[in-house]
């Protein structure tokens, strides 16, 4: 194929991307902008093949696609929703890692070049692998395969500082006088610092880091596509680089937290002494039965579904709760928290899957003066986004963040599954209010015996 | 193509990447930033290309899984996306299809 083709075909290749994340801006257009992406990549790759690149090993490559392929779309496919944003996080993290190894073959293949190629490798190498080891310890996290709490590793700070300026003299050095031996240490150094950066941010905080660490790789990618002159891999990646730092902003803006006290936050240690003590004081507890005339009698109820509904997979006798008091003339509505779930947006599509129809589901801003003249709010599973410590109190880690004024309303139901905190690992006040009741255990579990009850109530 | 030229892609790219979602509802957050995630599979490219031009074997082993990796990134991407996104029906038919799916 001549070369003009491939150029007018990657052209189009990048174009798609655009309309892609365009696409993907608004709800309308979001699923085709997704498709116009794929079909851009397939386009790229398939022209790539009729390039007359140089093909050596070509049955190697097309196994490892096909291979690679397989794993990712299996995966995607199979994965529960609810553990939809750890899935997001390992692909970028292997994006990443993926960018860091090309510019660590073409170096050992090509030799080094000139300085700015050099600190195109450079950059590849030091950001994919820091989006590698970060994205893995975010999905770690997520997972809860490990503490969702800050980590504060003793002399932490003084640590990852010098491996910051260690990584950065090493990078200054391998350009100004590259060495192989150098460019190894440089990613393991960068695979260090990748850990000891996502380390200390705390649970909730974690999907603006997967968030930035997506730009991350994009930039990466980017600079790998320096490096191998390969302009469709700049233009992808810089159009990821820059979208991803405006939808991190944007993200953090609507957590109500500043960028830098997300990843500095933990830094300065704000976050000790914020576990509540008095676990033990009194609550009051309720039965199925109690939960279940409350809500039958009440004239407007508004339901608060948040992470632990999904874990349970209680969507659908949420919905059915819903529907049935609808029958019984109960005003129902559902609040959603812009992070409820674990990444904004994660609720409203884990809702969507459940079928609760669209208009139901109310945004945090338009249901908030609402809960004032609500009798009863029914919160299932969430905690975190209904705390009011983020209005009072400033040692609270999630200070700032705008919730969900449950308190406002005459009466509060939590359905939990124990006095155990939040993701951000923090104390709720609501659930000693006096006007509050709890009804214990697994969230389905809790909402089938309450349908049962509403039904003969 | 000359380093001038890919530097004046590159600046380019990065006014169009923040001009496409500059306004984007929080409902997309996810799935936008997912999508993002896909479209960064395209390393997969560099992956072929280094690989397609190696010799050696460590080069073609780190080639070969650059490419592993890669293709786990772009497929994987663009179908977690498309999942979410099946979510997003047009209002109206919202509630039917899901519920037949279901």
């Amino acid at each position: 194929m001549s070369q003009t083709w491939v150029q007018v075909a990657n052209l189009v290749a990048a174009v798609l991307f655009i309309f892609a994340l365009k696409g993907l801006s608004s709800p309308r257009s979001a699923r085709n902008g997704n498709l116009l992406g794929a079909a851009g990549a397939l386009l790229a790759t398939v022209i790539l093949f009729v390039s007359g690149i140089p093909l050596n090993n070509l049955a190697l490559i097309i196994a490892a696609i096909v291979v690679g392929s397989a794993v990712g779309a299996v995966s995607a496919r199979k994965v529960k929703m609810t553990q939809m944003p750890q899935l997001v996080a390992l692909f970028n993290g292997v994006g990443g890692g993926a960018a860091a190894l090309i510019s660590v073959v073409e170096y050992i293949e090509v030799g080094s070049g000139d300085r700015i190629s050099l600190a195109a490798t450079v950059f590849t190498v030091v950001v994919g692998s820091i989006s590698f080891s970060g994205s893995i310890i975010t999905f770690l996290k997520l997972q809860e395969l490990m503490t969702t709490r800050p980590v504060i590793l003793p002399l932490g700070k003084v640590v990852t500082i010098l491996v910051a300026a260690a990584t950065v003299v090493g990078a200054i050095w391998l350009v100004v006088s590259p060495q192989a031996w150098l460019l190894i240490a440089l990613l393991v150094l960068s695979l260090v610092f990748g850990v000891l950066f996502v380390l200390p941010v705390g649970g909730a905080d974690v999907p603006i880091v997967i968030s930035l660490l997506n730009a991350f790789t994009g930039l990466s990618v980017a600079a790998g596509g320096y490096v191998l002159q390969n302009v469709l891999l700049i233009i992808a990646g810089t159009l990821v680089g820059a979208s991803g730092t405006l939808l991190t902003r944007e993200m953090a803006k609507a957590m109500g937290r500043p960028l830098t006290s997300t990843l500095f936050g933990a830094f300065a240690g704000s976050t000790a002494g914020s576990t509540g003590t008095g676990s033990d004081r009194p609550v009051r507890s309720g039965s199925p039965n109690d939960v279940a005339i409350m809500l039958g009698f009440a004239s407007k109820v508004i339901l608060v579904p948040g992470y632990g509904l999904a874990v349970a997979q209680a969507q659908s006798t949420l919905r059915e709760l819903a529907d049935l008091l609808a029958e019984k003339g109960v005003d129902v509505d559902y609040a959603i928290h812009p992070v409820a779930g674990r990444m904004p947006g994660h609720m409203n599509v884990l809702l969507a899957e459940a079928s609760v129809p669209y208009e139901q589901l109310k945004e945090m801003d338009e249901i908030n003066p609402e809960f004032s003249s609500t009798d009863v709010v029914l919160v299932v599973g969430a905690n975190d986004v209904v705390n009011p410590a983020a209005r009072t109190d400033k040692s609270a880690p999630i200070y700032g963040m705008p919730i969900l004024d449950v308190d406002q309303a005459a009466q509060v139901v939590f359905l939990k599954r124990s006095m155990r905190p939040g993701f951000a690992g923090i104390e709720n006040e609501i659930l000693y209010d006096p006007k509050t009741t709890l009804l214990f255990g697994d969230a389905k579990d809790s909402l089938t015996k309450v349908v049962a009850a509403l039904k003969t109530v | 193509m000359e380093g001038i030229a890919l530097l004046t892609v590159f600046i380019l790219s990065i006014f169009v990447g923040f001009e496409v979602v500059s306004k984007v509802s929080t409902v997309l957050h996810t799935p936008l930033m997912s999508g993002a995630n896909a479209i960064h599979g395209i390393v997969l490219l560099g992956g072929i290309i280094v690989t397609g031009a190696a010799t050696g074997p460590l080069e073609v082993a780190l080639g070969i899984v650059a490419i592993l990796l890669g293709a786990i990134n772009l497929v994987g991407g663009f179908v977690v996306t498309d999942r979410m996104l099946e979510m997003f029906k047009p209002k109206k038919a919202a509630g039917d299809k899901a519920g037949g799916a279901a």
